[in-house]
Order: C-alpha cells, then sequence, then structure tokens
C-alpha cells in the first residue's frame, strides 16, 4: 500500500477476512427461478437495477459455477427434489437466498402441492419477503448476505464449525 | 336466467342435427352457450356429431374439466367446451358420472386438444377416459395418492416425492436393442434449464443431432390454484388469478371480475372499464415483450432484451401508481377498480405512448431483418392452420398459422367493438411468423390505449350495487344503511347465484377462459381456468420431431409458455 509520501506501507488482516471480502464482492448467483419473482429477478440483473453494481451479475445457470442460489418463486412438492440435488451440485462455500413469500413460506398457497418454504430441505441465509418483492427489496437481501458473508455468520460458515 | 329453446339454439336448429335427440337434454346456458346434457354411453356420438357436422362444425375444443358433486346421485360430472370458429356459436356438453364408475370414452380421437385435458380429469379427479394413450398424472407427482380436487380431498393434505427418477416417460428407461450401428441418445432439458424458463421438462430422443421422439413432463409449478379458490370468497380469489400469467397479471383479473359480473348481470362503470382497457393493453404489451425479450435471448441476442426491459419498467411505474403492485397488481373488484387512477394517469399514459414505439422500432430494425435470427426461425416449428385448432391452439399462435381469431374481435367484452385496431395475422405458421404477429400486436395495443385514453370517461370506478361492492367508508361511519350493507357484505360475502358459466377474454396468449360454478354461497363451488398455454403447449412435442436440439428452444420460448398459467 502506497502512502501519500511515495512510502510503501504493510496492511496486515486475516486470511479469512480477506477471503471473504472477496467472496462477498464476486457473488455469482444461480436464479433457482421458477413464477412470478423470477420476472423480478430478471428485472433487478437488467439495465434499470443493474445488479452489477453490487458484483453479482455474473448469472450462471450451471451449479458448479455459482456461489449464491436464489430461489425465485413457488417451490411444489414436485420440484423439491430437483431443488435440492441443484443445490448438492454447487461448489462450496455456497449461499442460499429465499426470494419472496412463497419461497419463504409457501405464501398464500398453503395448498396440496406446495412447499411450505424452501427451508424444509435447504439452509437458507436470508428471507426476502415480498409477493413478490420489489428489485429494491432483493438488492436489500443480497447486500444483507454480503454483511453475513463478512462477518463469517452465514449458515454455511455454521456448518463447517 | 336459462331459456329453454333448443328448437333454434344458437340460431340452428341443433335437437334437428344430432342424433337421437330427443333422448338428450338441450338448453342455453345464461352465458348464451348451448347446453347439451348426455349420458356417457352416446357421447362419443354427440361430440362426433358436433365436430363433424358442416352446420355445427365445432373445430375447437376449448376445454374438458371435472366437477364434483359429492351430494348428487352422479357424482362426477365431465364439462366440454367446444366453439366454431367459422360460426360463432359455442356449446357445452355435461356428461354426469356415478362415483362406482367414473369412466368415459376419450374424445382424443375427435380432438387432440383433448389429450392434457383429460388427462388433468384424471389427475385432480380421477376420472378415467377410456381409449387414451397416455392416461397419467400430469400436474400432481408420481407419489400422489388421491386426487385433489375431489370435495373429500384436504387441501392441506401433501405427499412428498423423494425419487426424481421416477418421472420419466417409459419409452425413455427401457432398454432399446439397437438394430443398427446407430445408437439413440436420451436426454433431458429442464425443469432448471436457462432456456426452459425454470418450469418445464422435456425429455427427447437424439438420433445424432436430431430429435426422434420427444414428451413433456409439467405441473412443476401446480399451485393448486383451482382448490385454493373454492375456499376463499370471491373477491379473495384475484390475488390468485394475477399470479396465473404473471407477465400479464391484469388480464387475468380482468377475465376473472367479467366472468363474475355475468354472472351477477351487473356491469362495471364507464371508467372503470376503460381503465381496465388501458392497462390489460399495457400488460399484454409487456407480456409480448417478456416472450420477445426471452425469445431473442434465447437465440444469444441479448441486446433485445435490455431493449425491451426498459419500457416495461415504465409500465411497471405506472401499474405501481395505479394498484400499488408492480407485478401482480390485484387492481380489479368484482363490479370496478379497487380504486381510481391517480391523478396524473392520463399524463402518464401519453408519456409512455410517446416513450414506448421507439424501443419497438429499435427491436424491429435490429431484428426483422437480421439474418442470423431469419435463419434461426423460418421454416422451424412450423404447424399448419388445422393442426393448431385440432390441438385447441389460440391468440398469437392461432394467428400466426393464419387464422384470425380474436376474441376483441368475435365476442368483444369491455367495449372493444368500439376502437379501431387491426387484428395481426401471418401464413407461414412458423417461429418468424409469431415473432412478426407479437411485435405488430405491440403496436396495434398502444393504437388502442391512445384512443382510450382520448375519451377516458369520469365517474365512479366501482358499482354502487352495495351487494356487491362495499359502500364508501364515510358513510359507512355516518348512516345507517350503509353499515348495514357493510356488515351483510364482509359477513356473508358477494352472493353469486347457483349456475355455471363461461367465460372468456382475449388473454396475451389466447383464450383465457373461466368456468365458474355458483352454488348461491359466498365461495366459488368451482372455478375451472381454460389457460390458453396448455393448449399450446401440448402440441410442443410433437412439433420437435425432426428438429435440432437448438430448434427445440427457438421453438419453445417463440410459444410464450408461462408456468403459472400453464400448471395453475
Amino acid at each position: 500500500m502506497r502512502q501519500p509520501d511515495g512510502s510503501s506501507a504493510l496492511l496486515t488482516t486475516r486470511l479469512e477476512a480477506m477471503l471473504a471480502w472477496s467472496r462477498k464482492n464476486s457473488l455469482w448467483p444461480l436464479p433457482f427461478g421458477t413464477a412470478c419473482c423470477a420476472i423480478e429477478f430478471m428485472s433487478t440483473v437488467s439495465s434499470h437495477y443493474d445488479l452489477a453494481r453490487f458484483g453479482a451479475e455474473v448469472v450462471r445457470f450451471s451449479p458448479r459455477q455459482s456461489d449464491m442460489m436464489i430461489v425465485a418463486g413457488t417451490i411444489t412438492d414436485k420440484m423439491a427434489p430437483v431443488v435440492k440435488r441443484i443445490y448438492d451440485q454447487m461448489a462450496e462455500p455456497k449461499y442460499v437466498v429465499s426470494m419472496g413469500a412463497c419461497a419463504c413460506t409457501g405464501g398464500f398457497y398453503r395448498a396440496y402441492h406446495v412447499v411450505q418454504g424452501v427451508d424444509e430441505f435447504i439452509p437458507v441465509d436470508v428471507y426476502v419477503p415480498g409477493c413478490p418483492p420489489t428489485p429494491e427489496a432483493l438488492i436489500e437481501g443480497i447486500m444483507m448476505l454480503q454483511d453475513l458473508i463478512q462477518r463469517g455468520e452465514t449458515q454455511y460458515d455454521r456448518l463447517k464449525s | 336466467m336459462t331459456v329453454s329453446n333448443p328448437e333454434t339454439a344458437a340460431g340452428l336448429p341443433v335437437a334437428e342435427l344430432l342424433p337421437e335427440s330427443d333422448k338428450l337434454e338441450i338448453e342455453i346456458g345464461p352465458d348464451g352457450f348451448v347446453e347439451i346434457t348426455v349420458d356417457r354411453s352416446r357421447v362419443i356420438e354427440v361430440l362426433r356429431a358436433l365436430r363433424e357436422h358442416p352446420e355445427l362444425d365445432c373445430d375447437l375444443l376449448l376445454d374438458i374439466c371435472g366437477v364434483d358433486y359429492p351430494d348428487r346421485e352422479h357424482r362426477f360430472e365431465v364439462v366440454y367446451h367446444l366453439a366454431s370458429l367459422g360460426a360463432d356459436h359455442r356449446f357445452r356438453v355435461n356428461v354426469p358420472l356415478t362415483e362406482d364408475d367414473p369412466n368415459i370414452p376419450t374424445a382424443y380421437g375427435i380432438w387432440k386438444a383433448a389429450d392434457w385435458f383429460e388427462r388433468e380429469a384424471w389427475d385432480l379427479f380421477g376420472i378415467g377416459f377410456e381409449g387414451h394413450p397416455n392416461l397419467r398424472r400430469i400436474l400432481t407427482h408420481e407419489a400422489f395418492q388421491g386426487h385433489a380436487l375431489r370435495k373429500d380431498y384436504d387441501p392441506e393434505q401433501r405427499w412428498l416425492l423423494t425419487e426424481t427418477e421416477t418421472m420419466a416417460p417409459e419409452w425413455a428407461t427401457e432398454n432399446v436393442e439397437s438394430n443398427d450401428d446407430f445408437e439413440t441418445q436420451i436426454l433431458n432439458l429442464g425443469p432448471s434449464h436457462p432456456a426452459t424458463h425454470g418450469t418445464i421438462r422435456t425429455v427427447v430422443q437424439l438420433d445424432g443431432e436430431v430429435i426422434t421422439r420427444a414428451e413433456c413432463e409439467i405441473g412443476y409449478l401446480h399451485r393448486c390454484f383451482e382448490k385454493m379458490s373454492e375456499n376463499h370468497g370471491w373477491n379473495e380469489v384475484i390475488p390468485y388469478t394475477d399470479r396465473l400469467n404473471y407477465c400479464s397479471s391484469m388480464i387475468n383479473g380482468v377475465g376473472y371480475s367479467l366472468a363474475v359480473e355475468h354472472m351477477l348481470g351487473i356491469e362495471a362503470p364507464p371508467r372503470a372499464q376503460a381503465v381496465r382497457l388501458i392497462l390489460s393493453e399495457f400488460s399484454r404489451l409487456m407480456d409480448h415483450a417478456v416472450c420477445l425479450g426471452a425469445n431473442l435471448v434465447d437465440l444469444g441476442a441479448l441486446t433485445n432484451f435490455w431493449y425491451f426491459f426498459q419500457p416495461r419498467e415504465e409500465i411497471y411505474g405506472l401499474l405501481e401508481s395505479c394498484a400499488g403492485g408492480r407485478l401482480t397488481v390485484s387492481y380489479t373488484r368484482i363490479g370496478g377498480l379497487a380504486h381510481d387512477v391517480p391523478a396524473d394517469f392520463e399524463e402518464r399514459v401519453r408519456y409512455l405512448l410517446g416513450y414506448i414505439p421507439k424501443f419497438i422500432d429499435d427491436v424491429d430494425k435490429l431484428i426483422t431483418g437480421n439474418r442470423i435470427f431469419r435463419d434461426r426461425t423460418e421454416g422451424i416449428g412450423v404447424l399448419s392452420a388445422e393442426e393448431a385448432v385440432a390441438w385447441g391452439w389460440t391468440g398469437p399462435c392461432l394467428r400466426a398459422c393464419g387464422v384470425p381469431y380474436d376474441l376483441r374481435r368475435v365476442r368483444p367484452y369491455l367495449g372493444y367493438e368500439n376502437y379501431e385496431f387491426d387484428v395481426p395475422v401471418a401464413t407461414t405458421g412458423d417461429c418468424y411468423a409469431r415473432y412478426l404477429v407479437r411485435l405488430e400486436e405491440m403496436r396495434q395495443c398502444l393504437r388502442i390505449i391512445e384512443q382510450a385514453i382520448d375519451r377516458l370517461p369520469g365517474g365512479p370506478v366501482i358499482t354502487d350495487n352495495h351487494h356487491v361492492a362495499l359502500p364508501p367508508k364515510s358513510k359507512v361511519y355516518s348512516e345507517m344503511e350503509a353499515l348495514i350493507w357493510h356488515f351483510k357484505l364482509i359477513y356473508d360475502g358477494i352472493k353469486v347465484p347457483a349456475g355455471a358459466s363461461y367465460f372468456a377474454t382475449e388473454g396475451a396468449n389466447g383464450e383465457l377462459g373461466y368456468y365458474i360454478v355458483s352454488d348461491g354461497t359466498g365461495h366459488p363451488y368451482r372455478i375451472k381456468v381454460r389457460p390458453p398455454c396448455f393448449a399450446i403447449f401440448q402440441a410442443y412435442p410433437h412439433m420437435l420431431e425432426g428438429h435440432l436440439v437448438s430448434d427445440s428452444i427457438a421453438i419453445l420460448s417463440s410459444l410464450n409458455i408461462i408456468a403459472g398459467e400453464l400448471d395453475r
């Protein structure tokens, strides 16, 4: 690091902190979009809201290349095994954002074919409420996840320790 | 309201045209449908006559659904909705079935469209269709027990699925002994695949890169809309309808409200009608923008997606200022609108009318003559007009096959007969034709909106019939009568007269119909949605045969399959 007078100085930090800092600013989302929320996710990554400002614009549909799963939309019992398998295929460390009322709790579909919250079978870091949440709400959720990563308090960190 | 006039039903001597009609009950329903009740032993004979008689000519099978009446001697009823594209008349055929033997011959031989509709009735009601080529569950999963829309099925009873493998079609798992050196390969597209829009699964058999056989699995977004609507009040169903086709949610809510208003025999005030029309047309425009944007992304043209999303954001802004919600607006109520539009509504609409055409023109200039795009779409996914009708297609996809059928023109509602607009039609029936039709329809939407905003009437936006709509809050606090109306409406709900009625509007994808059965209480007894996607998508696996894998992506996105509406 260069000081104002031109001499160089050292900056010390823990390796974990530096890793967390780099991880939180290069989240690659895997949009598991099934329903209405997926349309708002599309708005979030589009030019108007531009998720790229938070370092999370590299949308990857391959679980092997992404580290933040955004479950956007209602998950049904028929879909549940697919979500689980995709989550299992993601490389660690991996984080989950549950977007919208349906993914969080089943929403107003209290019904025979709807999972009442994806945390029935995968660990969730951030729940974003709304039906569907606005893009601002999703961005806030992602910023909360960044905080959790920096503090080392994500579900992944907890399961590891 | 039912008028028994079988002599001249729909202007036709129906009784004379059908075989042995003295044993049929024929009457005219409150919705203008000719209703025929027939025993199952004769149903195929009657359906075939309706299809093949040149004067009856019911070439479009709109819907097949079941209804469960546990208290009746014949517990189940299978209801067919038929339409004639040439002569504008519509038929409903009711077939009662007993609980002990709920089986009926299949209509697949008459209309191909019966395929999935019959599977759905089997899945949700347990009605067997004898002779159906592939009578498997369609919306619920393999591990599901029972039939969910029967009245004695608990709405919250879930069944967990653990094995994904069980859902592959039989032909994909069996070992085929190859008799030559070329092996076929099974490929699974979706449901988690960027180009299948999240919830659609297609299993294809490949010979090299050519698809030789395909089958679709749907139901990954089956959210039980129809069951949910049965235990909610009439107005409480509106948020659920918004989530059918979430790309154009306003149209669904308007369609549902109109259907219930028809049953009640009321009409929303002119201002409410005009606002519904304007926002419906904006929603149609947005829906087409998403469809084309996604279609072009799937073909590698990402720029256009951004072009189309910018005007969408602006339209969202308009919807948000009216309803409070961006995507799922829940703005209509039975009898009108939730509240009036904001003061600057007209100004905002006029701004959008000037703002949007540039984006449509940009995409037009960039894509319509583009060599790569044309090579990828021309001659791909062709369906002839006859086949499209046989599969039950409606909407832009049907019009791209050369059939100029648009409900806004043929059976106008919301005063569409008073507006000038063209119904764009293409003839080739391929992906390129579907693109052209949608692009032109977007311009027509703007044309309709322009006329509507010029003559936007003033006045209230909700009916003053207090059997249906709450009186204003100020009156509830100051007038005894208003208080009583308020109490009764909150306590009892809207009382829709007992009976069954079908009402359809032109959704962004085609004919969006609601078949509503009321038993006179504050809840719907049964609501069946006729989703346009469902009929369109069942032709998809058949269209794939002989195409390349990459073409399957182009075809899928050109059909605009919205899972919320497909699976409900």
